[in-house]
């Protein structure tokens, strides 16, 4: 008995190849039991997210197993051939799964979206009688990998996108998100990115000013937000605890000097700057202010960095308890075959007997 | 007068309750949780009614207040620290903030454990409440004003790691600067609200008559006067009254201290 995986990801094809093989979550357990029920194979599970579309099954022998896989795949117009598609059979598959389902296959290092994506994959195979017993212990195995993984190492650790480190620096000056006030000033794809983060931590309300008000007001409709002038952007900026310059200007759009006086007026309270632009909008000079706390694109992506290198520094002790999973599976396994040999003969004993008496 | 010697087990047992709250934070500090851990708070609520015990037994021996020695003023402020830390509410409390209350309690303690337990001289005279009151209302508003050094200097370190850049492992985990300071801001007040009823309970008896004290509460009360009347004009920063609170609270200690040697 072998389990095997077949797939692509990331790694290995481009999100053209990908989106011709992705299956949409609906199709993902009729998929999965119309593969068990091929000649060859015992059980299926198919994983579809768009990094990856894996076929997950159990076979009597990897290679026949492949090869069954390969034809079923492509009677249903999947051929999967060429170098993106990757076999794994025995150990090997076991660890695909459990690195998959730990992040350690992912894009980002670490994310853990992919283990809810796996989960509802298997949780549709299961409904759909795709499963038994070897691929039902390897997926609840796999899950509790994932978790021993997330609480054991720092695999997960810090933020890694400059969006999510804006939001958790934030989150570190002010606390819940819900009573602050942002403020974009240019309407770019990266103030865009940053504030739908923060608008999803559920931020009270969000100013967009921008040298075309009619970008402006595009912008501001999308986020749920307020288009204001850019002449008159400071007349906002009382109410302003978060302030993210993404503009075009070839100069610095808020000074010092022109800051200081806006700031008494805000009664102590602290205002965070998010510089996105390059060239920079916000006068770096603006940090030395008291309550004032700016960070432009390089900061968040040293920190971002930071974060990954922390993740990556966590791989050798993801790997070590991985494999000691694995072998634990592999003795998991061996033991279950050789008790079905056991009872096989048996059963088929029996079979003869009920078959003699006619019963 | 009746002498009376005192079993210091109870203070023994509670301060290592304090130990042991500050190891628990220490490692969920480590284990970057979000919290202090239901354990901690239970540890610290056995330690501070372990306190609370030996005070009391105390108070009974001496018939008053036991605030007649340094020994006792530390144990009174380490009770004070405690119980302000437990009610100031969530935001204080579950955070890892407690990490820094816990080992200044275990430090006040065992400072208090290095002297000699004086022995117990019993108060014939019945007590004043006012007396009383004033000693220990003015204990506990040097407790406020522990924490509100605590605050402020958690305060400090938070923002000077996020106006450098350099972001330590712990810095997430630690309350967001707008929550330390409030916290700060709050126990200033609460301290200053004490601080003030204390010393009119004191005045009504006519304690300012003591020349050295009366010297000292009167400035460590326009001390806190000035940086209430500042808070309250919004004149100041937080990071200001975090650099002022923990000033002030040194020059607290430094009184207590200096109080006690010219007692002697």
């Amino acid at each position: 008995m072998e389990l095997v995986c077949l797939g692509l990801s990331h790694r290995s094809a481009p999100v053209e190849l990908r989106e011709r093989f992705a299956i949409a979550e609906s199709r993902q357990g009729g998929l999965s039991v119309e593969l068990a029920t091929v000649e060859g194979l015992q059980e299926s599970v198919v994983v579809s997210t768009c990094n990856r579309v894996e076929f997950y099954a159990v076979a009597h022998h990897s290679e026949r197993g492949f090869e069954a896989l390969h034809s079923a795949l492509t009677e249903r117009g999947m051929e999967p051939s060429g170098d993106a598609f990757f076999r794994r059979s025995s150990d090997d598959a076991v660890r695909h799964l459990f690195r998959v389902v730990c992040g350690l296959e992912s894009m980002v290092l670490g994310e853990t979206e992919i283990l809810g994506q796996v989960k509802d994959a298997y949780g549709a195979a299961q409904e759909a009688r795709a499963t038994s017993r070897y691929l039902n212990k390897l997926f609840q195995r796999a899950f509790n990998v994932a978790k021993e993984v997330r609480t054991q190492t720092n695999i997960t650790r810090g933020s890694v996108s400059v969006g999510s480190v804006a939001v958790k620096l934030a989150e570190a000056i002010f606390g819940k998100l819900s009573a602050c006030n942002v403020m974009i000033l240019g309407a770019g794809e990266m103030s865009e990115l940053t504030a739908g983060a923060l608008r999803a931590r559920g931020v009270r309300s969000i100013f967009v000013a921008n040298r075309s008000h009619e970008r402006a007001v595009t912008l501001a409709e999308r986020m749920g937000g307020k288009a204001v002038r850019f002449d008159n952007w400071h007349g906002e900026f009382e109410d302003v605890d978060i302030l993210i310059g993404s503009t075009s200007a070839p100069h610095f759009v808020l000074t010092q000097s022109q800051l200081q006086p806006l700031m008494a007026r805000r009664r102590h309270r602290p205002l965070f700057c998010i510089d996105l632009a390059v060239p920079r909008d916000i006068d770096p000079e603006v940090n030395q202010l008291d309550g004032v706390y700016l960070y432009d694109i390089d900061s968040l992506q040293a920190i971002a960095e930071q974060s990954m290198e922390v993740r990556r520094g966590e791989l050798v002790v993801c790997e070590a308890l991985i494999d000691r999973h694995v072998r634990e599976f592999r003795t998991w396994l061996d033991a279950a075959v050789a008790r079905s040999k056991q009872t096989e003969p048996v059963i088929e004993r029996h079979s003869s007997d009920a078959a003699v008496r006619g019963v | 007068m009746p002498y009376q010697t005192m079993d210091r087990s109870s203070l023994v047992a509670s301060t290592l309750c304090f130990l042991v709250c500050f190891a628990l934070s220490v490692q969920a500090l480590r284990a970057r949780a979000q919290g202090a851990s239901s354990t901690t708070l239970w540890v610290t609520l056995g330690g501070f009614l372990l306190q609370t015990i030996w005070l009391s037994q105390r108070g009974q021996m001496l018939g008053r207040c036991p605030l007649s020695s340094l020994f006792d003023v530390l144990i009174f402020l380490s009770w004070s620290v405690a119980l302000l830390y437990l009610i100031t509410g969530t935001t204080y409390r579950m955070s890892l903030l407690g990490v820094f209350t816990s080992p200044l309690v275990f430090l006040l303690q065992c400072l208090a454990l290095a002297l000699p337990l004086p022995d117990v001289v019993k108060n014939t005279q019945p007590a004043n409440p006012w007396l009383e009151l004033h000693a220990a209302v003015s204990v506990v508003a040097y407790g406020a004003f522990a924490l509100a050094g605590i605050a402020g200097a958690t305060l400090l370190v938070q923002e000077r790691q996020l106006k450098t850049r350099k972001l330590h492992s712990f810095f997430y985990r630690f309350p967001p600067i707008h929550d330390l300071a409030a916290a700060n801001r709050r126990l200033v007040y609460i301290g200053f609200g004490l601080l003030t009823a204390g010393l009119v309970a004191g005045l009504s008896q006519g304690v300012a008559h003591i020349g050295f004290l009366r010297v000292v509460s009167f400035g460590i009360w326009g001390l806190y006067f000035f940086l209430c009347l500042a808070l309250g004009r919004q004149r100041i920063s937080p990071r200001q009254t975090a650099w002022l609170a923990c000033g002030a609270f040194l020059v607290l200690l430094t009184t207590v201290w200096a109080v006690q040697l010219v007692e002697k």
